[in-house]
């Protein structure tokens, strides 16, 4: 069915804080469309002098929530949109956004697996997207999440993702850590490298599917590392957020 | 005209990032639509390509060879569409 893409008024339910650095939005909207995991939404601001800016933010929620969803957004210092989103929205507010849109870096259930999710800082908000919805659908596919933050503070969805690898179901959530770890820390503690795509994408083997998102560079770099791995480039997804600042 | 690729690579981004300004312009869907280079024939869906979106309008490239395959400019009444780099572009009939 057609459906065009239009620009909408949500309503900002409620705020959360993630992390620091990190804020969940939830927007209610009122013309929900149930969207396909790591989609994402436009979010357009607009000026009293009708200046605007525009930008992309994923979607976090899962496709099984009705009627609203999640966007999780890191505040870049001196970010004209992000930092609007961090300081000056309150729930209550309205926003425009059209979406949900894209159709490239998506996966759902349906789509089977092996999975192997990788994700720098905030480019963990679409991949959360798909382990949410994995959970929602029952899927069991195997799927690892290699995780890149600088500290323990900067993880997002921190106890959730230690819940959904609790429950059994074949997700596998690995954890490297660039600046700082937590005590006694005995996992990856360095930036995301071939030697440690290889030991993270072997047990899924070659027919693996790979969803690569965060800052530019970590993207290059998981991509080009996950090809010398031995996986062939049709079956890497990526989704690049911009500059990196280091963000991971 | 546009600045070499490796001073803007740290802003590029992919397909998706275009996804938006696709889909108001062909009135769908296109980043899992293929395409083929110009310039290198290399096949693949719009999602794949690169994304600047920071030149002047919004520039796709290829993966491949990096050369331009489409670009866009929007003026407030009108969109310019710049597809000599891509050999065809596939939209869903409605
Ligand atoms: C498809 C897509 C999905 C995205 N999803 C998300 C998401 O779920 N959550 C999220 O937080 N962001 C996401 N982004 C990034 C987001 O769209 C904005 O680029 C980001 O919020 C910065 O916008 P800004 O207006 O705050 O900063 P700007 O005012 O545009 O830039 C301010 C400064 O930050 C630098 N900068 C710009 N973008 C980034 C970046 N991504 N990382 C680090 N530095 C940057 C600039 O070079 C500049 O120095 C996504 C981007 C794309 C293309
Ligand atoms: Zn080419």
């Amino acid at each position: 069915m057609k459906r065009l893409l239009e620009w909408q008024i949500a309503a900002v339910k409620s705020i959360r804080e993630e992390t620091y650095r990190t804020k969940t939005l939830t927007l209610s909207l009122p013309s929900w469309t149930a969207h396909r995991p790591g989609q994402h939404y436009d979010v357009r601001l607009t000026a009293p002098d009708g200046y605007q800016a525009q930008r992309s933010y994923s979607i976090a929620s899962e496709p099984e929530r009705t009627g609203e969803i999640d966007l999780t957004v890191e505040q870049l210092s001196d970010g004209e949109v992000s930092s609007y989103l961090h300081d000056v929205l309150v729930p209550g507010d309205r926003i425009e956004v059209r979406g949900p849109i894209g159709g490239y870096f998506v996966w759902e259930a349906s789509l089977g697996g092996p999975l192997l999710l990788v994700a720098g800082g905030s480019g963990v908000v679409p991949l959360m997207s798909m382990v949410r919805h994995r959970r929602a659908a029952g899927a069991t596919v195997a799927t690892h999440l290699l995780y890149s933050s600088r500290t323990p503070e900067d993880v997002i969805y921190a106890d959730e993702l230690h819940e959904l690898q609790a429950a059994g179901d074949g997700l596998r959530v690995i954890q490297t850590f660039t600046r700082a770890q937590p005590p006694n820390w005995t996992g990856y503690a360095r930036r995301i490298d071939a030697a440690m795509l290889s030991e993270v994408a072997a047990p899924l083997g070659r027919k693996a599917q790979a969803f690569i998102c965060g800052p530019t560079l970590l993207v290059e770099a998981a991509a080009d590392g996950l090809v010398e791995a031995g996986l062939a480039p049709e079956r890497i997804k990526t989704e690049r957020f911009g500059p990196s600042g280091g963000t991971a | 005209m546009e600045e070499p690729m490796d001073r803007v690579h740290e802003n590029m981004l992919d397909g998706n990032a275009a996804a938006g300004i696709l889909d108001e312009i062909f009135g769908g869907e296109m980043t899992a639509s293929p395409t083929e280079c110009e310039h290198c024939g290399r096949e693949g869906e719009l999602g794949s390509l690169l994304t600047f979106t920071q030149a002047p309008g919004l520039v796709l490239r290829c993966p491949a060879c990096s050369e331009v395959m489409l670009r866009v400019v929007q003026t407030p009444d009108y969109t310019y569409l710049d597809v000599r780099g891509a050999v065809y572009l596939r939209l869903a009939r409605r």
